[in-house]
């Protein structure tokens, strides 16, 4: 894992230094809430609708068990004792007051965390695939890359102002578990004879305009990562829309301009700025590279798992492949039937900070469906993980199924939000629980948004749900057959919008309809969706209409 | 024809604390939408709405809310200002833990 040098904690100490600063000017008076409104959101700090919100980076998803002990303190500390992992692996803490922050921000610091450009039209947290340096599928740990391109895009002085937000990902992996598709950059690591270089996608985006990233290069030699992505960035800056935030992001810009013309502008671009990156990126990713070697594999025996029915059906499902045969990738569900998806208490992060340190070297990862990964799981110790993650209220068996819903956190905090998520995906857990269907419906992405932003990803759900507000009354709107992976796609809008009591019932009886339509049961909901297309789902979802029609 | 002017109660965050205030008539911030002073004149609205944006050392973000008489006090209309004066639905952290 990335150490911190003396110049990060140098900077991150003055810096939280400045912030305490502003924070009691604005307690004193001496600043106008509209003077510290953007300080305060250039240091993760947002103001929701019942009280103040930290968003504190995790860089690429990944954390130290010290780390994730720390988020833990805080919690109990200074916040009401848990905290929301989000679909950009972030963390929120939704009850800080604004006196106690620039003391939040020091604890953080003192593991080598922060908040500053989780706000703002900057360079937000580059995310990672979570399974990254653990999976067997991977080119190569896209880690210290995502490092590097944090070191160069934090305080970054010609991108503080972007015309909006900018988000980049990466993955090691063809299989594509960061979502690239749908970032402003999204980067893939490939090998080509022997090398290692990137296919660069660019202006992908979900949102209000929800669009799947193009392909601006198709090769990339790793070399070039960062003065590539400057020319991205130095291009989208000046082209960039500022006139109407609703076509500011990267990915309005690519579409009214082209693929041809932007790919032609960043290469005109890249060719006048490459040659001022003289060596010192490619020596600092060589520094990189070396804090992110594999951990010291340990070889032990691999007994079988005990005949334990739970342990069994966890293990098929929260259990992945890892690179090493002995060993194994666990994700712990944050998604127990009926609970907030992404919440861990104080007491839940303690635990998973001591599995980590004891089974998984030291190391955690968050992912962007708002579960925690634990990479490195000798499976000698799956029974044991197993145990502990049991007796935490840790083990629900649910990863990649129904339940395992990704959820914004909606109209329950955020000042955004035009409906609530997070008790629609509780409704809907819980039905699918108490229908005993999960297993037989097999792998199945719901993700919900409280607003057209789409936090929740709805629009790359195999089946989104949208909340609205319809004159003056939760609705909430269905879009099926999208998909996150490297078949990315964005859903089609199923029909007429739901009212909050409907859409429990409703998703029900899509399910319902996928287990008679399905060929057979490994023919999985999307794959169901595509081949059938939409009329019979679209009749299952609102069957009056259907009975009209006949 | 004009619209009826639709009563109104004066909300924001408390600056410190982050949480939901309603303004009440004797000019106190209060935490409970049942104190608030409800709004049923459009001129008296917008004036005290100038009021709160001067107290700009105690609250933030100050905005006038659809609101209506009630047996107990001034009662939300719209769903958004009904979760501000309880708290999130799937933990008693905000409001409902007081009442």
């Amino acid at each position: 894992m990335y150490e911190y040098s003396e110049a990060d904690h140098a900077f991150l100490a003055e810096r939280n230094r400045q912030f305490r600063a502003q924070v009691e000017r604005r307690v004193d008076g001496s600043l106008t809430e509209e003077e510290f409104k953007p300080l305060r959101l250039m240091n993760g700090l947002y103001l929701q609708l019942h009280a103040y919100m930290l968003r504190v980076a995790i860089p690429y998803g990944t954390l130290s068990s010290d780390q994730l002990r720390k988020l833990a303190e805080i919690a109990e500390r200074w916040d009401k004792g848990y905290g929301h992992f989000t679909t950009r692996q972030n963390i929120q803490f939704n009850w800080p007051r604004l006196r106690d922050v620039p003391d939040m921000l020091d604890a953080l610091a003192e593991v080598g965390l922060h908040a500053i450009q989780t706000s703002g039209n900057t360079i937000r947290n580059v995310t990672a695939d979570h399974f990254a340096g653990a999976a067997a599928d991977e080119v190569a740990d896209p880690r210290p890359h995502a490092e590097l391109l944090r070191q160069w895009s934090t305080d970054h002085p010609e991108f503080q102002f972007l015309p909006r937000k900018f988000k980049i990902a990466v993955t090691g992996s063809a299989a594509d578990r960061a979502v690239i598709r749908a970032h402003d950059i999204g980067l893939e690591l490939r090998e080509k004879d022997g090398k290692i270089g990137f296919r660069v996608l660019v202006g992908g985006g979900l949102g209000r305009t929800p669009m799947i990233g193009k392909v601006l290069r198709d090769w990339l030699p790793e070399a070039d990562l960062l003065p590539y992505c400057e020319a991205i960035v130095s291009v989208y800056n000046l082209l960039g829309r500022r006139d109407n935030k609703y076509k500011a992001r990267i990915k309005i810009t690519v579409h009214e301009h082209g693929i041809e013309e932007i790919s032609r502008l960043v290469e005109e671009r890249f060719a006048l700025i490459r040659p001022a990156f003289r060596g010192a990126d490619r020596t600092l990713l060589n520094r990189i590279r070396a804090m992110f070697a594999p951990p010291e594999w340990a070889d032990l025996p691999v007994p079988p798992l005990p005949d334990d029915p739970g342990l069994r059906a966890w293990a098929d499902v929260n259990v992945a492949s890892h690179r090493n045969p002995g060993y194994a990738i666990v994700t712990v569900s944050l998604k127990k039937h009926g609970a907030t998806p992404g919440d861990a208490t104080a007491g839940q992060m303690r635990v998973l900070a001591d599995l980590a340190a004891r089974y998984a070297h030291d190391e955690l990862r968050i992912s962007h469906e708002q579960n925690v990964v634990l990479p490195h799981v000798h499976r000698a110790h799956l029974a044991a993980v197993h145990a502990a993650l049991k007796a935490a209220d840790l083990a629900t068996a649910n990863v990649g199924l129904a339940s395992d819903i990704i959820a914004c956190p909606g109209m329950d905090y955020c000042a955004l939000a035009t409906a609530r998520s997070i008790p629609v995906a509780q409704g809907i857990a819980e039905r699918i629980e108490a229908l005993r269907i999960e297993r037989d419906v097999g792998e199945l992405q719901i993700k919900i948004s409280g607003c057209i932003n789409a936090c929740g990803h709805h629009h790359v759900g195999h089946i989104g749900i949208l909340g609205l507000d319809r004159a003056g009354v939760e609705n909430y709107q269905i879009t099926l057959g999208g998909s996150a992976g490297p078949d990315a796609a964005i859903g089609e809008r199923a029909g007429p919008g739901f009212a909050y009591d409907e859409i429990v019932p409703a998703v029900e009886r899509l399910l319902t309809a996928y287990l008679a339509l399905r060929e057979e049961p490994g023919e999985r909901f999307v794959d169901a969706y595509r081949r059938l297309g939409p009329a019979p789902f679209k009749a299952a979802l609102y069957p009056e209409a259907a009975r009209d029609a006949a | 024809m004009p619209r009826a002017f639709a009563a109104k109660v004066l909300t924001a965050n408390d600056l410190l604390e982050g949480d939901v205030v309603y303004l009440a008539a004797d000019d106190r911030w209060v935490r409970d939408h049942r104190e608030a002073e409800l709004l049923e004149d459009e001129a008296v609205a917008e004036d005290r709405l100038l009021y709160a944006e001067s107290r700009a050392a105690e609250v933030v973000g100050p905005y006038l809310a659809d609101a209506r008489g009630g047996p107990d006090g001034p009662e939300p209309i719209h769903f958004r200002e009904a979760f501000r004066t309880r708290g999130p639905s799937n933990y008693p952290h905000g409001k409902q833990a007081d009442v």
